[in-house]
């Protein structure tokens, strides 16, 4: 289970396979990550990353092939299903907080509830986190009362409540306004280089050239290219990364 | 070559304030069709207001109402035992009271309301003290009783604070069961039977009973309509389009006539529990829907977010689409709660006699049948007033729960 040698992979991924009616939306899709790893998916829209990276905590279902999260397969059971959902955080593009509650009750809800936490401890864990992503003198206000950059630091904050071994980001910059960007990536750098495991899908090339270790492109449903920054940016393989690249840099 | 761009100084918006002069000159007698359309419409509207006017300080039939206020309060609850609604009322209230204390908000709004009508009927009772007065605690008494109850209960929830949380809160939750047994007897109190009651306390009992009864079975089924199990799913879109198509009063007549009919060794079940029965299953039904348009308004990426914390399916509604869900729809959920209240006249075709049925037996009275046009219009104004008064209370109510979300928002 869990602990193990930092060298296994804390994801496996083998030959997933998912469809959405005929539509096949994941093909043969594998993938390892190691503990501590950041990897950076990239590709066209329509291409099944966040389809992908929502597979890893069962937001979408896949069909066929093999899902290993730190130990546990992901099955049909929901108590798989619910022990790995604890350990794997996620941020959404629409930050999804809930509104009618404050940002700090939006942060210690699911500790109280899921992890048993008293709420004494859970609240001074989240002021710490709120510190961290900068925004701790907003703890009162409601997700509505603040900017899009200060609820996406809220929806890192609550996620990291959990204390997950693993953080997806489904484009996390993309309904942002350019001005705020900035300060959810400093955000994401930060944690990147504290050692957490992250799978970010993301379009913000400097962020994958900054802090990647690998850098992942899909295209149409698969796994095109794989490599670190450097083979990425500077020597792509594949006539397709090389079009996509040329595009958006 | 970079050019300056000029930069004004921030100043205040112009004043749009205008005199009442200028107002009606510009909105009412712009030209001369909008001066003679004005002139006429005034002229209308103050015939109408004065001939009311003068009516309501003509009319004879006013003592019809005031003299009967016993019969119109509780009916025919016999007279040794009416401590019991007081005393049940004064419970009531006192929780009312210390919840203001407590919470204001809401609660003190309500309750200042309250205190204020207590103290226009107590002052209004001892001022034509030749009203007949049945009670052993004289009516004019009792509600200053309640406006001290009410301010009282405040002043000692503000000093006791929040220590009387929880106390409060589960007595609010036995006051209902305690309001019954005060009216209804047993435990050493004499009984007396539902059938002896009626008038407004027969129309409060029914739509609190019908209100606080129909919100869970509502939400139940709501979340049930939208289940992914389909024989509650099918169970529940059967029971809610079914109950939909068929208006109240059928819902009553077959509480009243065919239910008996199924129960073994004819076994008679209480009229008014049939009536609240009939009338919490009705309201759920429409209850339900309203609720699963609150569900259906909340975007999927709240589910999502919640589950992927770790919380599990029954957390997500309990603690986040529900209470998002409810807030959306609190104004339609209070139209129906004053809906509610109003239809509960209805169960006079049952042969139960509710405010609306004490107002007819006292309008059919012999007494007035001298009285020059008949007393119904006096009365029945009385009765509408009194039905103002508590569906104004509901819509105000909403109107606070609406301002308070919206606070939130921004």
């Amino acid at each position: 289970m869990s602990g193990n040698s930092s060298n296994e992979p804390i994801i496996i991924c083998e030959n997933v396979n998912k469809w959405y009616g005929n539509f096949h939306a994941l093909k043969d899709v594998s993938l390892r990550v190691k503990r501590g790893e950041v990897v950076v998916i990239c590709g066209p829209s329509g291409s099944g990353k966040s389809t992908f990276i929502r597979t890893i905590n069962r937001l979408e279902e896949h069909q066929e092939g093999r899902i290993i999260v730190d130990g546990i397969e992901m099955t049909s059971d929901i108590r798989n299903i619910d022990a790995i959902r604890r350990e794997v955080g996620m941020v959404f593009q629409q930050f999804n907080l809930f509104p009618h509650l404050t940002v700090l009750q939006n942060i210690t809800l699911a500790p109280i509830w899921v992890r048993k936490k008293t709420r004494k401890e859970a609240e001074a864990k989240a002021f710490e986190l709120l510190e961290r992503v900068g925004i701790r003198e907003q703890a009162h206000k409601y997700p509505g009362q603040l900017s899009g950059g200060q609820q996406q630091r809220v929806a890192i904050a609550r996620a990291l409540a959990m204390e997950p071994r693993i953080m997806l980001f489904d484009e996390p910059t993309s309904a942002l306004d350019p001005e705020m960007v900035k300060e959810v990536l400093d955000v994401m750098k930060t944690l990147a280089r504290s050692g957490m495991t992250m799978l970010c899908v993301t379009h913000e090339m400097g962020f994958a050239r900054e802090v990647a270790d690998r850098i992942v492109f899909m295209d149409q449903g698969q796994i095109v290219e794989e490599g670190t920054p450097d083979q990425f940016f500077s020597n792509p393989r594949n006539e397709r990364t090389r079009l996509f690249l040329s595009q958006i840099l | 070559m970079a050019t300056e761009v000029s930069r004004p100084t921030s100043r205040r918006a112009p004043r749009q304030q205008i005199g009442l002069i200028e107002w009606l000159r510009k909105n009412l007698f712009s030209t001369w069709y909008n001066v003679i359309i004005t002139v006429v419409l005034l002229y209308i509207v103050a015939q109408t207001v004065i001939s009311f006017v003068s009516w309501v300080v003509t009319a004879p039939g006013w003592p019809a109402a005031f003299t009967n206020i016993k019969l119109l309060l509780t009916w025919t609850y016999p007279v040794d035992q009416l401590w019991r609604p007081q005393a049940a009322m004064a419970l009531v209230l006192l929780l009312l009271g210390l919840s203001s204390g407590l919470w204001g908000g809401i609660a003190r709004m309500v309750a200042w309301g309250a205190a204020a009508i207590s103290v226009v009927i107590g002052l209004a009772a001892f001022t034509f003290p030749d009203l007949p007065d049945q009670t052993s605690l004289p009516g004019w008494l009792f509600m200053f009783l309640c406006a001290v109850l009410l301010a009282g209960g405040d002043l000692l929830a503000r000093r006791l604070g929040q220590k009387l949380r929880w106390p409060l809160i589960v007595a609010w939750l036995l006051s209902y069961p305690a309001v019954i047994l005060i009216l209804r007897g047993g435990l050493g109190l004499p009984v007396v039977e539902t059938k002896l009651w009626g008038g407004l306390m027969l129309t409060l009992i029914l739509a609190i009973s019908g209100i606080v009864l129909s919100f869970p079975l509502g939400v139940l089924l709501a979340l049930g309509r939208r289940s992914s199990l389909p024989v509650i799913r099918t169970f529940c879109v059967l029971y809610i389009e079914l109950i939909r198509g068929v208006p109240l009063v059928t819902v009553l007549f077959m509480g009243a006539l065919l239910l008996p009919l199924f129960l073994p060794g004819g076994e008679s079940i209480d009229a008014l529990v049939r009536a609240t029965i009939a009338v919490t299953l009705f309201s759920a039904a429409y209850l339900a829907e309203n609720v699963r348009g609150g569900l259906q308004a909340i975007p999927k990426g709240q589910v999502e977010a919640a589950r992927a914390l770790g919380l599990n399916v029954f957390q997500t509604t309990l603690l986040i689409t529900l209470p998002q869900a409810l807030r959306a729809v609190v104004p339609v959920l209070v139209g129906q709660f004053i809906a509610l209240f109003k239809d509960t006249s209805l169960v006079v075709i049952i042969g139960l006699v509710d405010l609306l049925g004490a107002a007819q037996n006292i309008v059919g009275q012999p007494q007035w049948l001298g009285t020059p046009g008949g007393v119904w219009r006096e009365t029945f104004l009385v009765i509408a007033a009194i039905y103002w008064v508590f569906s104004f209370t509901m819509s105000r109510i909403s109107k606070r729960i609406e301002d308070q979300i919206a606070r939130s928002r921004h």
